[in-house]
Formats: structure tokens, C-alpha cells, sequence
């Protein structure tokens, strides 16, 4: 009791930490219902069933490279190019990962390996802040990921049970849906010009190898021309320009 | 309720590539130095990735959808998502009304 009573006194307990985790991610939960609901609903009308839409939000729990699988969607599932494509997609968590272990000091092994797990970008990108205003709790994690967690796995199912009873999704306009979505996602990662090089690239390294090859292939196409395009881009700025 | 096996073997592919990502920057640091090559290369992967995916059905669509994805892109450098989203669709379908 000593000791309770001592931690109260000189730091904020767990509880406090929890909650101003999920204080800070409210809005994230807020903003990321539209996006559920809608990835729900495509996949429904791809032929994922609630179960389904609710076990890929709950175990995957990346919403851009859902989005993009969900659009690749055949029948029979392409496993492969679906695994993969989502590989390509969320490549990027590896140096976010690498930035966030710095932050890690106070989380025991299992907190680090559970914990990222649920490193969606709005998740790291308020645990990075916190960490930068000072010390980055587990509680505080938990608070982050638990509240966004639940509102996007929730809301996906809502999204996957009312999908279906929207007849005739083209003549709604709904198949642009997807299109306006990755654009606004693009604006997300926006840096300067060098995004739009990369995205002539890819657009174009995409549209060669769907007309010749056919399937989906044009999207690991399409990934490597951006990638080239970037390390291009990064060596011509490095070197001097008289 | 429906569980295909190809679609769980998607899903837990889906699953495993995705920690795959999360779990090895833990590690990374102490195996790798980061250039800024390849820093570069790895921030333009969701951009490449996600034009990957719209561009051949941007071509199909014709005038109509590109002209529609412009629009899309201005709503999107100052609008909330769902807003895009709202103004992308119906951009689109007036659109494709009109130059067909």
C-alpha cells in the first residue's frame, strides 16, 4: 500500500496515462468512421462477408493497404499479390517502427512486441509527439490504440452489414469512391514535387503493365517505378549543381 | 456467417506481412544503417503504391474520370475525407453525364 501510495504521489498513474492516450487519438477515431464504414461496404460488395471484414480489420489493422486489397479483391482471393501488394503498402512501418523503438525504454519486451502490432500512422504519430514532450508510457500506448482499435474494427462490420443493401453501387458513383479515397490518402503523404515524380512513375509503369499484362500486377509494378523514381530523384539532389 | 479458406489465406497473409512491417524496425537499428536512399525509397512507396492502383482504371474511365480526379485532388489539398470522397463521387457522375 506504501508503495501505491508513494507511485500516486510522484508520477500519474496508469490510469491517468490510459486516458489521456485515448483523449488524444478521440479525434482519429472520429475522422477514421467515414473511412470504415466505406471500406466495409466495398468489401461487401466484393464478397467479403461481416466475419471476414471484421477478422481483416482485426487482424491487420492497416486501413490504406485494406483499402487497396479490397479493390484487388478477386474470387478465388489472390493470397499471394494480396499479401504481397500489403507488404509493399506498409514497407514504410518498418522505419517508423526503427524511430519508435527509441521511445520504447519503458515498455517490457512483450509491451514492444504487442504494441506494435497496432502501429496504424495516426498511433505512432502521437506516441512520436509524446515521446518528444517526454516520456512515453505503455498506458498511454494502450490509451492510443485501444480507442482506434475498436472504432475502426466496429465500424468496418457496420460498414460490410449495410454494404450489400446498396443496389447497383455504378450508377451511385460509388465506384469512384475508391479513387477519391487514395487520392485524398496521396495529399496525405504529399512532399513537394518529388511526390509528383514519383506518382508520374508509378502511373505510368501501372498503366503499361495492365494493358500487357492483365490482373493486378500493375500495383508491384507501379510500386517499384516509384521507388526507383525516388532514389533517382534523392541521388540527383544530392549531387552538386553548378 | 461466411468464411472462405482462400479469404482467410488472404486475410492472414494481409495479417503476417503487415506485423512483418511493424515488428522489424525494433531490430532494424542495430543491423542496418538507413541511407537516405533508401529512406527516400521507402517514403515513396504508399504514394507509388496507391497511383498504382487508380491509374489503369482512371484511363478506362476516359475524360470524365480524369477530369473527376482532378477536381478530387484540389478538394482533397483542403477538405476533411469524407468531404473528398462526397465531392469526388458526384463529380464523377456529373461528369460522366455529361461528356458520357
Amino acid at each position: 500500500m506504501a508503495g501505491a501510495h508513494q507511485s500516486g504521489l510522484t508520477a500519474p498513474s496508469a490510469w491517468d496515462e490510459f486516458g489521456q492516450g485515448a483523449f488524444a487519438i478521440l479525434p482519429a477515431a472520429v475522422a477514421v468512421v467515414p473511412f470504415a464504414l466505406l471500406l466495409g461496404a466495398l468489401a461487401a460488395q466484393k464478397g467479403l462477408s461481416p466475419l471476414e471484414v471484421g477478422l481483416m480489420s482485426s487482424l491487420v489493422f492497416a486501413g490504406s493497404s485494406q483499402m487497396v486489397s479490397v479493390d484487388i479483391w478477386r474470387d478465388p482471393a489472390p493470397w499471394v499479390l494480396l499479401g504481397l501488394t500489403t507488404l509493399t503498402i506498409n514497407l514504410r512501418h518498418v522505419m517508423m517502427g526503427a524511430s519508435l523503438s527509441l521511445h520504447l525504454g519503458g515498455f517490457r519486451p512483450w509491451q514492444r512486441l504487442l504494441g506494435v502490432a497496432f502501429m496504424a500512422d495516426e498511433i505512432w504519430a502521437l506516441a512520436e509527439r509524446r515521446a518528444a514532450m517526454g516520456r512515453l508510457h505503455p498506458a498511454y500506448y494502450a490509451g492510443l490504440a485501444g480507442l482506434l482499435y475498436f472504432s475502426f474494427l466496429a465500424w468496418s462490420v457496420i460498414g460490410a452489414i449495410i454494404g450489400p443493401a446498396i443496389k447497383n453501387p455504378e450508377a451511385w458513383g460509388f465506384d469512384f469512391a475508391f479513387t477519391a479515397i487514395f487520392l485524398g490518402l496521396i495529399v496525405g503523404f504529399w512532399r513537394g514535387g518529388g511526390t509528383a515524380v514519383v506518382m508520374g512513375a508509378s502511373a505510368i509503369a501501372a498503366v503499361v503493365t495492365q494493358s500487357q499484362l492483365g490482373g493486378v500486377w500493375h500495383v508491384i509494378a507501379g510500386g517499384i517505378a516509384g521507388m526507383l523514381a525516388a532514389t533517382l530523384l534523392s541521388l540527383w539532389r544530392e549531387e552538386p549543381h553548378a | 456467417m461466411k468464411l472462405d479458406p482462400a479469404n482467410l489465406a488472404a486475410i492472414i497473409a494481409m495479417a503476417l506481412a503487415t506485423y512483418a512491417t511493424r515488428v522489424s524496425g525494433l531490430w532494424l537499428l542495430r543491423f542496418v544503417r538507413v541511407t537516405p536512399r533508401m529512406q527516400a525509397a521507402l517514403d515513396a512507396l504508399p504514394v507509388a503504391i496507391l497511383t498504382a492502383v487508380i491509374a489503369p482504371s482512371l484511363m478506362k474511365g476516359g475524360p470524365a474520370d480524369m477530369l473527376a480526379a482532378a477536381v478530387t485532388l484540389v478538394a482533397a489539398a483542403r477538405l476533411p475525407l469524407l468531404a473528398v470522397v462526397i465531392v469526388g463521387v458526384s463529380s464523377a457522375v456529373a461528369l460522366r453525364h455529361l461528356i458520357g
